[in-house]
């Protein structure tokens, strides 16, 4: 557009360092649009995030009082199963037998339980390898060649402290964030 | 590409010859609103309307995107989910309001832009594609915040939705078929939600491509100027580029600061109270008051009392959607050759005296129909018609008009020559804007 005699004025005379005071507000300009823009995307992105009335849910109470030992019940727990699992002492002891170094995930059961609670197994029932569900907390059901639960998916076995003992999953059933209130009820998350 | 001295695109980079070569979308930026479109260099603040019109539909686009991540279309639901928004979302308070106001800063700019062009004969030709464009843009905006509106379903959602629709009603015969056709049911109901929430995400795109043709229609003769003067010669104008790309920004800056105070401080000032009432089809609130936007059509919709031949319902909905459509034939109803209206002294008078009387409508239609705003509206309703159809041909004949500069570039460089030269030795006064 040389054909546009463009008068420059006071902002556009280079100063002895040679900056204009123009090029002084197209950098303060284009920051602040910048900055506002960055500011912008956050409320984008975090609205994604959980709401509120999910975070709400994020822990529960679950009376165990009734789980006799031997026996399992599944309950959900931010919308993934979780399984409560009262061990028999033979359960326990077969858990416990195992040498922790032979495991892919070496745990041993009390890293996995409470103290005074070590009868209680509570894991999220998701499996490591894809997400499905294990068998093996309903009666009847599979429980795998370790006593413990059986994912039907792809053959995982796990044994009685659900930790992995054959088949593609990479670590043991995941421990929740739990503690019992009383000796019969247990706050998970 | 208007003018033949437009800059041409000339990339520098390799690989931005690499991509020109096979997707010269860099060219097509260039060309529109790069160094590439040459704009007339008169251009006042007015012409930033439109501009802020596109940033307002983006913004419309963007937070309704987000919203309906959440919202939940169903008559149960639909008004929890909407307080669900507010109350558990993150920042989901902020989203909606701004989604809220954002419908207003829209017909706030859109308004602007639609006087502006009425103020300086954007309209005329060769334009009249632009101007008729942007009508059916204005005509697809009214449609989308009318469903938008309903989507909270509140009270003012639901009797909105009824009241609206039943102006279809009106028509002899085919009238309350269609009514319910548009509902889906007897009243508004699920039916109602899921297809307003279906169209009212739809037609922001139908509206993004019918921009797409607006510019397009309007960089054909090229941006009109305050003067209405043609652009003559390269002196008249300046690349879009950074000049005008600096002053929109500065627009920009300026609005968006209006919005956000009113989105963090006032988000509700401009809103109904009943519509955080959840919607009840068995009672209608004491008054039911359109968005603000749609005031001045409300008014004409309410001013036509008496059955005429045709029973006053239907005369109403008839004058309303004839007040937009009027507005097509604009182009033809005035002749003056002159654009501006700052060179027509009479047309000035008139525009002004257009702008008041829509304002009169637009507070009559916000407040209950009772006397003596129903009277006022029908004189306003009159005086509108009467501009378009009347005075407007009338005065493009017998007014006599100021005249013209003979260049976009010698009416801003007046007296510059002066100014110029050396003291002592020109005026020494400096020139008036």
């Amino acid at each position: 557009m040389a054909a546009v005699d463009l008068n420059e004025g006071a902002a556009g005379v280079a100063g002895d360092d040679g900056v204009r005071r123009r090029d002084f507000i197209n950098i303060a300009a284009v920051s602040v649009a910048g900055v506002g823009g960055l500011a912008l995307v956050f409320p984008l992105v975090n609205q994604m995030n959980p709401s509120a009335d999910v975070l709400a849910l994020a822990s529960i109470e679950v009376d165990v009082s009734a789980i006799q030992p031997g026996q399992a019940i599944k309950t959900i727990w931010r919308k993934q199963p979780i399984f409560i699992r009262n061990l028999t002492p033979a359960e326990q002891q077969a858990a416990n037998a195992v040498d922790t170094a032979s495991l892919r995930d070496p745990q041993t059961l009390a890293e996995r339980t409470q103290e005074g609670h070590t009868n209680w197994l509570i894991t999220l029932g998701v499996c490591t390898h894809l997400g499905c569900v294990p068998l093996g907390a309903a009666e009847g059901e599979n429980k795998g060649e370790y006593g413990g639960y059986f994912c039907p998916c792809h053959g995982s076995h796990y044994d009685t402290a659900a930790r992995i003992r054959k088949g593609p999953a990479p670590t043991n059933l995941e421990v929740p964030e739990y503690e019992f209130k009383t000796d019969t009820v247990v706050q998970i998350g | 590409m208007s003018f033949p001295w437009a800059e041409e695109y000339r990339p520098k980079h390799p690989f931005m010859r690499w991509m020109d070569d096979r997707l010269p979308l860099p060219r097509l930026v260039h060309g529109a609103v790069g160094g590439g479109y040459p704009v007339p260099r008169n251009l006042n603040f007015f012409w930033n309307f439109g501009v802020l019109a596109g940033l307002a539909l983006m913004i419309q686009i963007v937070t309704g995107i987000v919203l309906a991540m959440h919202y939940i279309p169903s008559g149960d639901a639909a008004f929890a989910s909407t307080e669900h928004i507010m109350r558990d979302v993150n920042q989901g308070w902020f989203l909606r309001y701004l989604h809220a106001n954002g419908a207003s800063f829209f017909f706030v700019v859109t308004y602007l832009h639609i006087f502006r062009g009425l103020y300086y004969g954007s309209y005329k030709a060769p334009r009249e594609m632009v101007w008729m464009l942007g009508l059916v843009i204005f005509l697809l905006m009214m449609a989308t915040a009318f469903m938008g509106y309903v989507l909270p379903w509140g009270q003012m959602s639901f009797w909105g939705a009824k009241v609206i629709t039943g102006l279809f009603g009106a028509i002899p015969v085919v009238g309350e078929p269609i009514q319910t056709w548009l509902l889906g049911g007897f009243a508004p109901d699920q039916a109602t939600l899921t297809r307003f929430f279906s169209l009212h995400y739809l037609l922001p795109f139908v509206i993004a491509g019918v921009i797409i043709l607006h510019i397009w229609a309007l960089h054909i003769p090229g941006s009109s100027n305050p003067t209405g003067v043609d652009v003559k010669t390269p002196q008249d104008t300046v690349p879009f580029h950074p000049y005008y790309t600096a002053k929109d920004g500065f627009g920009a800056g300026v609005a968006l600061i209006a919005l956000t105070i009113l989105v963090f401080f006032f988000p509700n000032f401009l809103g109904h109270a009943d519509n955080y009432i959840p919607a009840n089809p068995l009672s209608t609130p004491a008054e039911i008051v359109p968005e603000w936007y749609f005031w001045p059509f409300y008014a004409i919709l309410r001013a036509f009392t008496v059955d005429f031949i045709l029973p006053a319902k239907l005369w109403g909905v008839l004058a309303m959607f004839g007040s937009i459509l009027l507005l097509f034939f604009l182009p033809w109803l005035d002749k003056s050759p002159v654009r501006s209206g700052n060179y027509r002294p009479k047309f000035r008078i008139f525009f002004w005296i257009l702008v008041a009387d829509v304002i009169v409508l637009g507070y009559c239609g916000g407040l209950p129909a009772a006397e003596p705003f129903v009277m006022i509206s029908q004189i306003a309703t009159i005086y509108y018609f009467a501009h378009f159809l009347i005075i407007l041909p009338i005065l493009s004949m017998v007014e006599k008009t100021l005249p013209l500069p003979n260049s976009i570039s010698e009416s801003v460089l007046h007296g510059e020559k002066a100014e110029a030269a050396p003291i002592d030795l020109g005026d020494a006064t400096p020139a008036k804007a």
